[in-house]
């Protein structure tokens, strides 16, 4: 594989025939303090049965990405382009009618708090009933035996009973149970969790994780998650996005984030998670500074302001954009970044995982 | 919820026997600090031409010489066991809830009232019906068009609306639709909607649409607040991200979410209006429980001014029951608590 072909497919071979396909996908919000580029120029893919953790800081785009797939931003305030592929069909360029046929039947959300996602008025039986009929043409009464059969599935006791409740009579962790009956329910290809466990009781988050990826085993889905957390992805995903300042900084597997990883940013992120095995001085690095304004984002590198290796790229990282390419490693793992990936591999391997 | 309402009827009736003490108080006290006597009052209900021994008699009559607690415990005791009146000539028997005798006309008040209150019902369903369909319409849609042509002139509309008082907007309908152009009838006529429900409409139309003038501005700048909110609910994404028809969106979830302030707002006002819908009645000349009031008011005839006093609060009182008992209906989560 070419080089230039790598930069238009960031994940290699079996690009084309991604499920989920996005590509140079750029969401620019135009407001009175200026252009907001809160997506710019991301691809990334997912096939079913796999998933994908896109990581990042708050303000890194990924919940807007998220949004932009499933077509929920308003038409006229966000600019987007680029493509957002779902089994061939793009959705920038679909009908606003079309991609709402689609949201649902071929691919569902779960949000992060499931108190408000859920309307407070409907018991979570209607809200499931709904989500059902919206796309299958059945009687109320089939539609309750589903929404019933979902309920037991995703693990709530005494469904028959449960289905008849309002959300707040639920707990947070049912909530989100039921928040996910509700996104299965018309058996979607794609799976989007928005930080599916971030307000959810610490007991409950491995209950819903877990949940997640027993049932996209059953459905065969494609996931992808979204989570500032990096246990999150540990536990879940097949690849990882690590984003930042709406880019892909780092894209490759599992074990390849955790274990290899090229870009500072993503060492940043591993020295920011805590860990019970060290010292109490010793167990946090976090990442100096903060995160970059999307309206005015540095030139060049937009981590280079944070970045404790910037010397290492000879002032390129403030002038030039570096591109999600092939780390030469092969197998997949992408790194955006002006350093050579000879040097980057060293400096991980001597100076950084040492400290981890 | 039988206890809760058995409770809350209690309470409205205690509350009712205050509102009366408290009227009773008025027009007793007032005119005493004042320093009227009983033959001053009384020379209010007499002929000009009457001897000072007419006046004394009625006064009498009247219970003007009896102190205050008697005063108000005789009417008191007509409205719960009904009673007798002295109307000088003969006696008459009047039964429970009775509510006394105009001092002038010399008539019953609770049939005057019965027969008053189609008129304000039927001009406050009416209304009400134009105002809410009306005010939420216009709210849902300037929220949805927030910041455009429509929204701007809308919410201007509104703030004419309510800043427009009923007595003027009024006039100008009756002088413009009335009398400029005879679409509608100059007021003072009523039909019974069992007579004829055309002519009903007929002759209420224009009251109609100046009361609801009004209250469909305020209904709309509450719709229009509630939408803006309830429109960027998670909800209402979680329902688009579901596939749902954006009008189903609108609708079933973003109303469904803003309208437990509404249905609050609608209780009180309708609650008030049945009582008498003074400015409107008078306007048009409309014989309902508002002007009885005036009426009353204007001659210092006790007993009318009581009467509707008692009704309009007993109304409001049974809206506002109603009211919360809507909302266990409207928001589940007060149901449990």
């Amino acid at each position: 594989m070419s080089l230039t072909s790598e930069r238009e497919h960031p994940v290699g071979g079996a690009r084309s025939s991604a499920f989920l396909d996005v590509r140079d996908l750029r969401v620019h919000f135009p407001t009175d303090d200026g252009l907001v580029k809160s997506v710019d120029g991301l691809s990334f893919g997912v096939d079913r049965g796999r998933t994908l953790g896109i990581v990042g800081e708050s303000g890194s785009g990924k919940s807007v990405t998220s949004m932009s797939v499933m077509g929920l931003h308003k038409r006229g305030t966000a600019n987007i382009s680029g493509e957002i592929l779902l089994d061939g069909a793009n959705l920038i360029e679909a009908s606003a009618e079309d991609v709402r046929r689609m949201r649902g039947k071929r691919m569902a959300m779960i949000f992060q708090d499931p108190l408000s996602a859920m309307h407070p008025y409907y018991t979570v039986g209607n809200q499931i009933i709904e989500a059902y009929r919206i796309h299958n043409d059945v009687s109320k009464k089939k539609a309750r035996a589903h929404a019933v059969e979902m309920l037991d599935r995703v693990g709530i006791p005494e469904p028959h009973r449960r289905v008849d409740a309002y959300p707040h009579q639920y707990s947070g962790g049912m909530r989100q149970r039921a928040m996910i009956a509700m996104a299965l329910s018309c058996d979607p290809d794609l799976l989007i969790a928005d930080e599916p466990t971030t307000a959810l009781d610490v007991t409950v988050q491995a209950q819903i994780l877990d949940l997640i990826r027993d049932l996209q085993r059953e459905f065969n889905s494609a996931v992808v998650i979204i989570t500032h957390d990096l246990g999150v992805v540990a536990e879940l995903a097949d690849d990882i996005l690590v984003m930042y300042a709406g880019r892909g900084m780092e894209y490759g597997t599992a074990e390849q984030i955790f274990n290899e990883p090229e870009h500072p940013y993503t060492w940043g992120l591993l020295g920011s998670m805590p860990r019970l095995d060290r010292d109490r001085s010793e167990r946090l690095l976090p990442i100096k500074g903060t995160p970059p304004s999307l309206i005015n984002a540095p030139p060049g590198c937009p981590f280079h302001p944070r970045c404790a290796f910037e010397a290492n790229t000879g002032g390129l990282a403030q002038t030039e954009r570096p591109d999600l390419v092939a780390s030469g490693t092969g197998r997949g793992h992408n790194v955006a970044c002006h350093m050579a990936p000879v040097q980057r591999r060293q400096i991980w391997r001597d100076e950084i995982k040492p400290m981890l | 919820m039988i206890p809760y309402i058995i409770r809350r009827l209690i309470a409205a009736a205690a509350l009712l026997v205050l509102v009366s003490i408290f009227t009773f108080s008025i027009f007793y006290l007032v005119p005493r600090w004042a320093g009227a006597t009983p033959e001053t009052l009384a020379t209010r209900y007499v002929g000009r031409t009457a001897t000072a021994e007419t006046v004394a008699l009625t006064a009498e009559r009247l219970g003007f010489n009896d102190p205050f607690y008697q005063q108000y415990g005789n009417w008191a005791k007509t409205v719960v066991l009904g009673g007798e009146f002295d109307m000088g000539a003969q006696k008459v028997e009047c039964s429970a809830p009775c509510l006394g005798y105009s001092f002038i006309t010399r008539q019953a008040v609770g049939p005057e009232l019965l027969d008053r209150a189609p008129v304000t019902f039927s001009l406050a369903i009416g209304a009400s019906i134009i105002w809410v369909v009306t005010g939420v319409s216009i709210g849902v849609l300037s929220a949805l068009r927030r910041g455009s042509v429509f929204d701007r002139g809308a919410m201007i509309f509104a703030l004419a609306g309510v800043s427009m008082p009923i007595f003027w907007t009024g006039l100008m309908g009756l002088t413009f639709f009335a009398y400029k152009w005879p679409i509608f009838v100059p007021g003072g006529t009523y039909t019974p909607f069992t007579e004829n429900p055309l002519e009903w409409a007929h002759a209420l139309l224009l009251p109609w649409m100046t009361l609801s003038l009004l209250f469909s501005a305020q209904y709309a700048r509450l719709t229009r607040a509630g939408m803006l909110e309830t429109m960027n609910e998670d909800y209402v994404r979680t329902a688009r991200a579901k596939g749902l028809r954006e009008n189903r969106v609108v609708f079933k979830h973003g109303l469904r979410g803003a309208l437990t302030p509404i249905v609050t707002i609608f209780g009180l006002d309708f609650g008030l209006l049945i009582g008498g819908a003074v400015l409107t009645e008078k306007v048009f000349s409309l014989n309902g429980l508002g002007k009885y009031a005036i009426d009353g008011i204007t001659n210092n005839d006790l007993p009318k001014v009581l009467g509707v006093t008692l009704l309009a609060a007993f109304f409001v009182v049974v809206c506002n029951l109603i009211v919360d008992l809507l909302y266990a209906v409207v928001d589940p989560r007060v149901r449990t608590q």
